[in-house]
């Protein structure tokens, strides 16, 4: 039964959209835009990917702002849309490789939401590649830098989102859509706090 | 229940053209259930709504509600208020509850964002079939428990006609997908159930002026009426 909803995704590939470079419109980009991306990033992977990113003092751009989440299916077409509505330039999620998802199905499920997502943004004359979706596991630091510098590319090709809106916080709108499903973030190590940090 | 498709977008910016406060209703009843029309839906529609304004400047406000059911006076009373700031109500609920909303709030302009297209089953998660047609006569006891109205294209009620091989249907569904042959799949239950004798029967004309080509049905129970 749920084996073809399954397959779909899969066969979809979990990398960024190679069609996504082709359809990019051919817009002036402006060397000073500096877009505002808003990462779902699942607590089992991304974010312990991003933290190992760090550690390993891999570069990626600082234009990602992230959200953490107990599992990307934690994820609604509603989140990512608001995301946008409230003018992040870009959304990604970035879950678990597929078939290693901590709640078995939970990246599968995000991947169809952001395909979902996509078609809606067509509908209403936004780029579809301003948001996507990738899988990483936890022990991927250099691919979560990777990606994070690939989508953020992206987006500064494709332009500021054109219902960004000043004064409006995108990454505070989208945890408030997210109610209590977004997790609180892991406190930030500092030189100072950072043995004790670890320590806990 | 009731199972409705959302319209395409350009046919619901149409129907709200230039009005500047509008409301998208959802109905968190049948179309809830059918994914379509609930309050989760309603608010991504009126976001993708937002999203559109704000990017033609049109300066509209869209704001989102829903109803337990917008088939029934009481349940609508408790969002008049917010029908009453709107300039526009686009209702998600099926023809139903989009009338009712209209005749309520009338003259409020009320717009379907919705196409109701059946009386359906849900067969597994996100797959609905057709059942029943609400035709005012049900045959089904006699055809083993499904519906030669709905489910055999021709609406025979004498099957299966010449078209019927292997089980399928000579018509095919709008994605040209295959189509049970209700007549197949009733002979195969009546020899299930030992009632083949049915299968035989000549069933006399429908009461058709029961269904909707006799208008408007109105049902009464006056035993349940209040004194």
């Amino acid at each position: 039964m749920a084996d073809a909803d399954v397959k779909t995704p899969v066969a979809e590939g979990g990398e960024a959209a190679p069609e996504a470079a082709e359809e990019a419109p051919k817009k002036q980009v402006d060397p000073d835009f500096e877009p505002e991306i808003i990462v779902f990033a699942c607590h089992y992977c991304a974010y312990a990917a991003a933290d190992l990113a760090g550690s390993m003092r891999l570069q990626y751009p600082s234009n990602i702002r992230m959200i953490k989440l107990p599992c990307t299916g934690k994820l609604e077409v509603i989140h990512l849309l608001k995301a946008i509505e409230a003018g992040a330039d870009g959304v990604y999620a970035a879950g678990c490789l597929e078939g290693e998802c901590h709640y078995l199905k939970g990246n599968l499920w995000a991947r169809k939401r952001v395909t979902h997502v996509k078609d809606l943004l067509a509908e209403v004359g936004i780029e579809p590649e301003r948001v996507e979706m990738y899988n990483m596991s936890s022990a991927m630091g250099a691919k979560f830098a990777e990606v994070a510098t690939e989508f953020t590319e992206r987006i500064k090709a494709l332009g500021p989102n054109p219902v960004k809106r000043a004064g409006v916080d995108a990454h505070a709108a989208a945890r408030e859509a997210l109610g209590g499903a977004a997790m609180p973030d892991d406190p930030a190590p500092s030189a100072a706090t950072s043995e004790e940090g670890h320590a806990e | 229940m009731i199972t409705a498709e959302r319209k395409p977008l350009d046919e619901i910016l149409a129907l709200v053209g230039d009005k500047k406060k509008v409301l998208v209703a959802g109905c968190d009843t049948c179309v809830a259930i059918c994914l379509t029309g609930g309050e989760k839906e309603a608010e991504i529609l009126a976001s993708e709504l937002r999203i559109k304004a704000q990017q033609e400047a049109t300066g509209a406000e869209v704001e989102h509600t829903a109803a337990i059911r917008q088939c029934e006076w009481e349940y609508l009373d408790m969002i008049a208020d917010k029908v009453g700031e709107a300039d526009i109500v686009v209702s998600m609920a099926c023809g139903i509850g989009i009338q009712s909303m209209a005749e309520k709030f009338s003259p409020k302009i009320v717009v379907p964002a919705v196409n109701t297209n059946m009386l359906g089953m849900p067969q597994e998660h996100a797959v609905w079939l057709e059942r029943c047609g609400a035709c005012g006569d049900c045959v089904i006891g006699e055809t083993a428990g499904i519906c030669p109205v709905v489910r055999c294209s021709k609406s025979l009620m004498n099957g299966p006609c010449g078209g019927s091989h292997d089980g399928l249907c000579e018509v095919t569904g709008p994605e040209k997908e295959e189509i049970e042959c209700a007549w197949a799949l009733i002979w195969e239950r009546l020899k299930e159930q030992g009632r083949e004798d049915l299968m035989i029967k000549n069933r006399a004309p429908k009461k058709w002026n029961l269904s909707s080509s006799g208008g408007p049905r109105k049902m009464v129970r006056e035993e349940a009426k209040p004194v």
